[in-house]
């Protein structure tokens, strides 16, 4: 069989275009993770296993922050959940799409990342294109970008001359891009503003170490008990 | 942290993820329909959790010491302000940086 002929081939090579505006995004996040983790002090081994076996960006740059914090291990999975939970709904989202991929639907949710589940949710895959192998080179190809762009900041963080200070600021500025994101795709910001109020009267109560988890509870308690007005005010619709 | 102990956070967070991506698969294994009530979470978690996330990244902002937090201000205004303009993600997000270790840099 001609290599150009195999239906492998031919699903990556269909998949490719989907992922080059990924490249360039996870290209800039990750070597900034690996440049950061550099600075803070870890070997390249850390962002290179870190972006392998979590590959979930924002929960990774969380990670550096307890790395360097006290050991807590519940906090740790408890922070992950509540970071990671939009994962549930993509998932809940995906289950049509991932069925009866065999064995690669395990890779595919392992890698379902926010990028991987736009691309594959939305992606009008071509009718003599194999779907799950489109599907599994759209994760496998943004895994790749992601872990090379990781371990290339953690190898080369060491060279770079000019003053990092003040980089972990990429952080802060990617949560209030994705929070301005959601505020615009939402009519009410009744829940948005839930969740910077309990959170700032949790971190004022508590403390900047201890204010996590109550928070969470809170914000998950209330958004229960106001269901039903938020969803009669048409904020769910 | 030894190595140890760093390596049991990586792995809470990597089996935390897992939960998270594998759950649904194994809870709702056919195409039966989602409870009512983990459809509506669905919907309304990701909006406060975005702003959780926001006020942990500023939970190390000492408002009556240093620099008073006057940077991570003047910084999101910034990234807010270039969002709103093009909103284009990394640009946001790549201004915003620069802003701030350009501020914290040399004006602070």
């Amino acid at each position: 069989m001609k290599k150009e002929k195999s239906p492998v081939w031919k699903a990556a090579k269909a998949a490719f275009p989907h992922t080059i505006p990924i490249f360039a995004g996870f290209w800039f996040l990750s070597l900034t993770y690996g440049i950061y983790m550099n600075v803070s002090g870890f070997s390249f081994w850390y962002p290179m296993l870190m972006s392998l076996t979590i590959f979930a960006g924002s929960i990774e740059f969380v990670t550096v922050n307890m790395l360097l914090g006290a050991f807590n291990p519940l906090q740790a999975f408890a922070m992950t959940l509540m970071i990671n939970a939009r994962h549930l709904f993509y998932g809940i989202s995906m289950l049509d799409k991932y069925r009866g991929m065999g064995w690669k639907k395990f890779y595919l949710i392992f890698g379902m990342c926010d990028e991987s589940f736009s691309i594959n949710y939305t992606a009008d895959i071509p009718k003599d294109v194999d779907r799950g192998w489109f599907m599994f080179f759209v994760t496998l190809f943004n895994h790749f970008y992601w872990f090379s762009g990781s371990t290339l900041g953690g190898i080369f963080g060491s060279l770079i001359h000019f003053n990092t200070e003040g980089l972990e600021f990429v952080m802060t500025a990617m949560f209030v891009v994705i929070f301005m994101e959601q505020w615009m795709k939402e009519k009410k910001h009744t829940s948005a503003l839930l969740g910077l109020g309990i959170s700032f009267l949790c971190l004022i109560a508590f403390g900047a170490e201890q204010f996590i988890i109550p928070a969470m509870i809170a914000i998950l308690g209330i958004l229960t008990l106001l269901r039903t007005p938020i969803e009669k005010g048409g904020e769910t619709a | 942290m030894n190595v140890t102990e760093q390596m049991i956070t990586i792995l809470m967070v990597v089996l935390g993820t897992m939960v998270t991506r594998f759950l649904p698969f194994l809870v709702f294994p056919s195409g039966k329909p989602t409870p009512k009530y983990i459809q509506y979470l669905g919907k309304v978690l990701p909006a406060a959790v975005f702003g959780l996330l926001v006020v942990y990244c500023l939970k190390g902002v000492t408002i009556f010491a240093g620099s008073h937090g006057i940077p991570e201000l003047i910084s999101i205004l910034f990234v807010v302000l270039l969002h709103l303009w093009k909103r284009q993600m990394l640009f946001s997000i790549a201004g915003g940086t620069i802003c701030y270790m350009l501020l914290v840099q040399l004006v602070f």
